[in-house]
């Protein structure tokens, strides 16, 4: 079973992509190759009937996800067996017929074909399938191919708004019924669907699951009041809505219905009348609908609502006489509406037109024209006579069981079903009577005779219609498939009787045709489906959008931060409460770092220079390198002093090129209302007190051990370091600083791209250059002697920072530095002739070293950024034990390093002639 | 951790939080700045002080803690890589607009323009057109 849905999706998917390129090969490949599915499909259903008949189900189970219940079951059995009948070999004939009803030319052609073939696989793994999960998978899969199928033509507008209104309307209950089979699987502690058919679960929440399960059958099977996607997905090419009506999607819903209403129909007190009632409801009301109808498609559209409504009726009856009447009816309406649809689409196919008013006048009994239209005019009057339920033809023989399984077991749905029939008889009569021509007042100038169809297309519907007769026949031959003994004959009795009177009823209907479409004004069917309503919420989804995204960077960073602010405050007070104020100072030097962060924090602030507000930035950073040597942290120290200084450079570099004060122009600043400052200063005031709430309520004694006092016990004997920070760094947590060189890298690739992006090469920035101090000898001179020495002390601090203060990051800054004095004595080119590697194959060799040894590892089999050390003996330094995590830390320098020589390549001035002091 | 400090965290924060609030883009830059040595100060009087982390330079239970220290250097570093890349916006934004400051952005719209040669689009485009687009407060 498995392998035949793989064969579905196999040739569906190879038709739907290289189709057009077998029709190339041969014309008609395409068709050939998606028939071989539905073939297949159909061959093996009839090879395993007879078992499924001794009630043998076919089973096969693959385990898929078995920790959670959902398992690949299939399972054939008697009611399976028929509507894969239905959908295998309705979907033979479709494609057969589609094949000739398309043009093959149109690259259209192939994708429809591929897209039927997926769409009848899809509905022949939902029938099988014996898990609830998997079954909602196949009920989705339908969805979606079938809003591909009814959209395929997307430059058209009501196909477009048909798909999406039928994909809502099915996938909303679909959805519903996900969280009916949840919950019923949970009651019932399986999700397969035999399981509980088999022992029912009962009480409050299977009453909601259940409620939930027929929300998505009566979506799916189209019932009042989610009846009118089907009517819409009209706009689909005739064979796309021949397999959706007759053999699939539909039928799904039925399905479900026929499914467990045997289970629950006894079981739950309001299934009956729920069911019954929302049954022959659409019953009804669509049979109105048809009846009034003057496009022959549409009034088969609505026909099919009508008749699905009476097969949910009839299985929601749950007994076994009307689930046997119900599968009767299910097989006896596949075949004379899929009949149906074909005749329409002949007619459509060759004239143009599918109006009862412009149809032309086609020979009933004497063959004046080609044989093709003999054919289909009888198998359109057939059809349409098994849709009324006339003697002799399947649906003749459907209908009287139905009736008889109403009468039987629920009696008081019988006049209902009358009406409704009488319906259905009625807009069956006008159906034949229209497309044979007898009712058009304006035909359309065509001679049928130019325009026979052709033999193809005739097929398939002879096919179907000769099964009705032999059915209506001999209906004995359904008999093993159906757990029925049917028969032609069962005397006088309430049944006939019944069917007598509707179809006299149904003749009088037809009679009075005229008097009756006179009344109200003609019926229209909306084509725009749920635009209305989906406009509308667009509209509103554009309000709060525009409210909740008014882009505007300040908001945002607001909302941000206030939240950040407040959200742990609020915590905390739910927590153990306030521990008290701490000691004022711990240190005196803590008192001058406050004051001088504080002061310039606020003089930042204050500035109204850009430069001015850089260097209290920088005298900030600064200060807390004091603060770090108090609190003994000389590798933040010396990190923060090189990074000030680098970041100082940078900001001169591009401060420079930007207007001295920020309200240059008589733009920006002023612009700020009261208001707004207010608003930001309150925001400001939270975030600041909050930190101060918490940083209080952190400094309470912590009942943990740290995690570091582990790091600090373990950093010797296996980081092979005694500075634990950078131990830290490059191996505890080396993955960490792994990343973060990985986002140094990308911001600064980010930064020269965005600094060169329209810079040619040799046209300067178009400002006038720095003063060179290259022309002050002295200065020079001493930078060169200082480059030689800063680049050796930031090398031997990446050396001696696994022990002692340093590290790759501090050397990398540091070795930045002293590019930075190169840049200030000779230019970017003097920073260029430092090396021929380019900033960017610094900042690469870099990264490279460093996911190097963090990955070297791995082709010893041990894991990522293990490390490793060799002792070696090297002249004058005695024995030194080389770590790989050295080398990641040599990675991490050259990061830094590239970075910096990044900065002076992106802000830096092109070389241009010098200017005198 | 005393008052003093949790102060300057507090103010930082505050201080940091009102320039990133700005239009301009170098307040931001340097409302960030203010923002990660706060952090810093939070991070770095976290843990115990005491002598360097290094082993052997004083008993174990008197080094101060080197993981927020490990912490704090790496946002540092990360904190001048953002500063590079938001300079290099900045400068950008100068070239292109003669200033930094940060506009608003336009309101929601029609997200993707339709492409010409695509007659769905463009039906849907003329559909569109007694929309309104509910734009933000500019």
């Amino acid at each position: 079973m498995i392998a035949l849905l793989a064969w579905s999706a196999l040739v569906g998917t190879v038709v739907l992509v290289a189709g057009t390129r077998l029709d190339r090969v041969r014309p008609g490949l395409a068709a050939a190759v998606a028939v071989s599915a539905p073939a297949a499909t159909l061959a093996w259903v009839l090879a395993n009937l007879a078992g499924v008949n001794r009630d043998e189900p076919v089973t096969t189970h693959l385990a898929w996800m078995p920790a959670f219940g959902i398992d690949l079951d299939l399972r054939l059995d008697a009611l399976s067996a028929v509507m894969v009948l239905l959908a295998a070999g309705i979907g033979v004939a479709v494609v057969v017929y589609a094949a000739a009803y398309f043009d093959p030319r149109d690259p259209a052609t192939a994708r429809q074909l591929g897209l039927l073939t997926l769409f009848g696989g899809a509905m022949v793994g939902l029938v099988l399938a014996d898990n609830l999960l998997v079954l909602y998978g196949f009920w989705e899969l339908t969805s979606v191919t079938s809003f591909l199928l009814i959209g395929d033509r997307s430059e058209r507008t009501e196909a477009r708004d048909a798909a999406l209104q039928a994909l809502l309307v099915t996938g909303t209950g679909g959805l519903a019924m996900l969280g009916g089979f949840l919950l019923i699987g949970h009651e019932a502690g399986t999700y397969s669907l035999s399981g509980i058919v088999a022992d029912p679960p009962t009480g409050g929440t299977v009453g909601v699951a259940l409620a939930l399960i027929l929300l998505g059958a009566f979506t799916k099977s189209a019932q009042y009041p989610f009846h009118a996607w089907l009517p819409g997905a009209m706009v689909a090419p005739t064979p796309v809505s021949a397999y959706l009506h007759a053999a699939t999607m539909v039928k799904a819903g039925v399905y479900l219905v026929a499914r467990l209403a045997p289970a629950y129909a006894d079981l739950v007190a309001w299934w009956r009348p729920v069911v019954l009632t929302v049954g022959l409801t659409t019953m009804v009301v669509a049979g109105v609908r048809a009846f009034r109808r003057q496009d022959l498609k549409v009034l088969l559209a609505h026909g099919t609502v009508s008749q699905l409504g009476f097969l949910v009726a009839v299985f929601g009856i749950g007994t076994d006489e009307a689930i046997s009447a119900g599968t009767v009816m299910l097989v006896a309406h596949g075949l004379f509406k899929a009949s149906a649809f074909f005749a329409v689409g002949i007619v459509d196919h060759q004239f143009g037109t599918r109006h009862v008013d412009e149809l032309p006048r086609l020979p009933l009994f004497r063959d004046r024209t080609a044989s093709g239209w003999l054919l289909s005019d009888r198998l359109a009057v057939a059809a349409s006579a098994s849709m009324a339920g006339i003697p002799l033809l399947l649906g003749f023989i459907a209908k009287e069981g139905a009736i008889r399984a109403v009468i039987h077991d629920a009696p008081p749905a019988l006049a209902a079903v009358a009406v409704g029939s009488a319906l259905t008889a009625g807009y069956s009569y006008r159906f034949a009577w229209g497309i044979l021509g007898r009712d058009a007042s304006r035909p359309v100038a065509v001679d049928p005779a130019r325009v026979p169809p052709s033999r193809v297309l005739v097929l398939p519907p002879l096919v179907l219609g000769a099964l009705t007769v032999v059915g209506g026949v001999w209906p004995a031959t359904l008999d093993q498939l159906t757990h029925s003994h049917l028969s032609l004959w069962h005397g006088f009795d309430t049944t006939l009787l019944v069917s007598a009177a509707v179809l006299a009823a149904g003749a009088v209907l037809f009679a009075s045709r005229r008097a009756l479409l006179a009344i109200g004004p003609p019926p229209v069917d909306r084509t725009e489906g749920l635009r209305p309503a989906l406009h509308r919420l667009d509209r509103a989804a554009e309000r709060v959008t525009a409210i909740t995204q008014p882009g505007s960077l300040p908001t945002y960073a607001g909302v941000i931060l206030f939240t950040a602010a407040v959200a742990p405050v609020w915590a905390l007070s739910r927590g153990p409460g306030w521990p008290g104020l701490p000691r004022w100072v711990e240190s005196p030097a803590h008192l001058v770092v406050a004051v001088v962060v504080g002061t310039a924090a606020v003089g930042a602030a204050a500035s109204r220079r850009r430069f001015s507000a850089a260097l209290f930035l920088g005298a900030a950073g600064y200060a807390m390198a004091g603060l770090f040597v108090v609190q003994g942290a000389p590798d933040l120290a010396l990190t923060q002093v090189a990074m000030e200084t680098l970041s100082t450079v940078l900001f001169v570099l591009v401060l420079r090129r930007l207007p001295d004060r920020f309200g240059w122009g008589g733009r920006g600043e002023s612009t700020m209302t009261v208001r707004q400052r207010a608003l930001r200063l309150a925001v400001a005031a939270t975030v600041g007190i909050s930190v101060f709430v918490l940083a209080v309520t952190m400094s309470a004694p912590q009942p943990s051990t740290p995690v570091s006092d582990e790091m600090v016990a373990r950093s010797l004997p296996d980081g092979g370091g005694r500075n634990v920070v950078n131990v830290i760094l490059v191996d505890f947590r080396g993955l960490d600083t792994l990343g973060e060189i990985t986002v140094l890298v990308s911001a600064a690739i980010g930064a020269v791209a965005l600094a060169r992006a329209g810079r040619r090469p040799g046209q300067g920035s178009g400002l006038p250059p720095l003063t060179r101090l290259a022309r002050v000898v002295t200065f020079d001179t001493s930078v060169r002697v200082l480059f030689a020495a800063v680049v050796m002390s930031s090398v031997y601090l990446l050396f001696a920072g696994h022990n002692e203060p340093g590290g790759g990051f501090v050397g990398g800054i540091l070795a930045g530095a002293a590019v930075s004095l190169v840049y200030l004595s000779r230019g970017i080119v003097g920073v260029r002739a430092l090396s021929r590697g380019r900033p960017w194959t610094v900042l690469g060799a870099g990264l490279l070293l460093a996911v190097g040894t963090a990955t070297a590892p791995l082709l010893w089999g041990r894991a990522v950024l293990s490390a490793a050390y060799v002792k070696l003996h090297p002249p004058l330094l005695g024995t030194v034990k080389v770590s790989t995590a050295t080398v990641f830390d040599i990675g991490v320098y050259l990061v830094v390093l590239g970075l910096a020589l990044m900065m002076f390549e992106s802000f830096g001035d092109d070389p241009s002639p010098e200017v005198a002091p | 951790m005393s008052i003093v400090l949790a102060a300057t965290a507090g103010l930082l924060f505050a201080v940091g939080t009102y320039l990133v609030l700005q239009r301009k883009l170098s307040r931001i830059i340097i409302g960030l700045g203010l923002l990660t040595h706060g952090a810093n100060v939070l991070m770095i009087t976290a843990g115990r002080r005491g002598h360097s982390p290094l082993i052997g330079s004083a008993p174990t239970d008197e080094l101060a803690d080197p993981l927020p220290q490990a912490l704090a250097l790496t946002a540092i570093v990360i904190s001048f890589g953002v500063t590079a890349l938001l300079l290099a916006l900045a400068y950008r934004s100068w070239r292109l607009s003669d200033d930094d400051e940060i506009h608003h952005d336009d309101g929601p719209g029609p997200s993707t323009d339709p492409s010409p040669t695509d007659p769905a689009a463009a039906e849907a485009e003329g559909e569109g057109d007694e929309v309104p687009h509910g734009g933000g407060a500019r």
